[in-house]
């Protein structure tokens, strides 16, 4: 059996941002019993042990578990490569210094836009400024700094300001991801899926960004999955390179699996190294055997593992049924309809959006 | 969720008078639970065989590429002409390796 690299540790769903593009579940509620400190540092020891060598810090806000650095420091000390993945909200230059003397390797900051007016709408809340002064922060302090945009309908046309500002904020990566849909995203779809007029646009200032930046700057563009012919390798295979802690500690292949029809995996119950071989969860779409026509008889069926369980059950009811991106899916009929709908002329560019909550209410 | 392989485009050139050395965000370690030395960045985990991590305990930034190949040509039986070059050529076209000319 493959041993993970890396362990996506959700430390807490609440946040300062409301961003609608939000892949956190919409039950926020049943996440609020987080696990402690010494919870998290039980959880990272047997991640190491089970092979584990890249540790991301997320969320939610990770910055708002006051534990943070100490979390960090046990991660570090395992030596782990360890990433905090943030809006910079709370990123003070106290904070900092204490992150970096537990020997956080890495910051990536999201922005929702190249401006303030905008990147605050979309966070729904005045953040723009103070992420900027961060991003300084992190960089004056020696950090190697990645700049995240998740990109959606509402933003995507603003790309190349997007890169100049990050060029200017001397990120060493710039993230350009196009919105995944999951959680309030997926709830949130009509409001954010771009014209494949958008997304030609958005690809040609990319192309000519990585040429003018090579060598200084990375440009990573993660494509939208929706126009594309065949699905995302989800995960790099399931159950196969990753995991996700949650909040309240529930184990899952792929963040997006909470929902899938198997009994809950717990850090709390389980050792991760028995939820890892065992658990009905993590063994149910290893390998190939699991699947079915198209993708059993598909030869990329080991280029793309079937897509991603995930959006299969939130689409098809069916976490066992092709992605329904892959235009070879019996159900590739639902995502072609939300892709026509985005084509729609009529379509405006600011559809009202339905803000992700800071916390459980 | 996202695949773990984004799109990436320039790759880089090494000559044997370039000093090669790990990028500022690029961590060399052991792995105890794979019993291999790996290269570990934000996004990147790269599994580096016994040549591969030797050759990258070399590269601190003084020794040029051809002095890096004149140590290993003392270690092992035969380096091949060129390895070194393209094994270093991939890991700067990862951003993992950062080299100085001359």
């Amino acid at each position: 059996m493959d041993k993970p690299f890396g362990l996506l540790a959700e430390l807490t769903y609440r946040c300062p941002l409301s961003c609608a593009y939000c892949s956190n579940p919409l039950n926020l509620a049943d996440y609020t019993n987080e696990l402690s400190t010494e919870e998290w540092q039980r959880v990272l020891t047997e991640a190491q042990e089970l092979g584990v060598l890249q540790c991301h810090l997320s969320g939610g806000e990770p910055l708002v578990r006051r534990d943070l650095a100490r979390i960090v420091a046990t991660a570090s000390e395992l030596g782990m490569y360890t990433n905090l993945v943030t809006s910079a909200i709370g990123l003070s230059r106290r904070r900092a210094e204490e992150l970096r003397a537990a020997g956080l390797d890495h910051v990536q900051i999201s922005i929702q836009a190249d401006e303030p007016t905008l990147s605050d709408r979309i966070a729904r809340t005045p953040s723009f400024a103070r992420k900027i002064e961060a991003a300084r922060t992190v960089k004056e302090m020696g950090w190697p700094l990645t700049v995240n945009v998740v990109l959606h309908r509402q933003n995507i046309d603003r790309v190349t300001a997007i890169l100049r500002l990050a060029e200017e904020l001397g990120a060493g990566r710039v993230e350009l991801a196009n919105t995944q849909y999951y959680g309030w995203g997926l709830r949130n779809r009509g409001a954010l899926l771009p014209s494949r007029a958008q997304l030609e646009r958005a690809e040609t200032v990319v192309r000519a960004a990585r040429q003018r930046l090579a060598g200084r700057m990375d440009v990573l563009y993660v494509l939208p999955d929706y126009y594309s012919l065949y699905p995302k390798p989800c995960m790099g295979g399931w159950a196969a390179r990753q995991l996700t802690v949650a909040p309240n500690g529930d184990a899952l292949p792929c963040p997006a699996a909470q929902a899938l029809p198997f009994p809950r995996a717990s850090v709390r119950d389980d050792s991760l190294s028995q939820i890892w071989s065992e658990s009905p969860l993590f063994q149910s779409f290893r390998g190939t055997d699991w699947m079915p026509d198209p993708c059993r008889s598909c030869d990329r069926r080991e280029i793309d593992f079937g897509g991603c369980r995930c959006q299969a059950f939130q689409l098809t009811g069916d976490a066992a049924r092709t992605d329904p991106v892959c235009h070879l899916s019996p159900d590739h009929g639902i995502v072609a309809d939300a892709v026509r709908a985005a084509n729609n002329e009529q379509r405006s560019t600011d559809l009202a959006l339905v803000p992700r909550p800071h916390r459980a209410r | 969720m996202r695949s773990t392989k984004p799109m990436r485009a320039d790759r880089g050139t090494v000559e044997g008078s370039s000093r090669p050395r790990l990028a500022p965000h690029v961590r060399l370690r052991f792995d105890r639970a794979r019993a291999q030395h790996v290269l570990l960045g934000p996004e990147a985990v790269v599994v580096l065989n016994g040549t591969g991590a030797d050759i990258l305990g070399l590269c601190d930034g003084q020794r040029t590429v051809a002095q890096i190949e004149a140590e290993l040509a003392g270690r092992y039986d035969r380096v091949a002409d060129g390895e070194v070059q393209q094994f270093l050529a991939r890991l700067v076209a990862k951003r993992c390796v950062e080299v100085s000319d001359g």
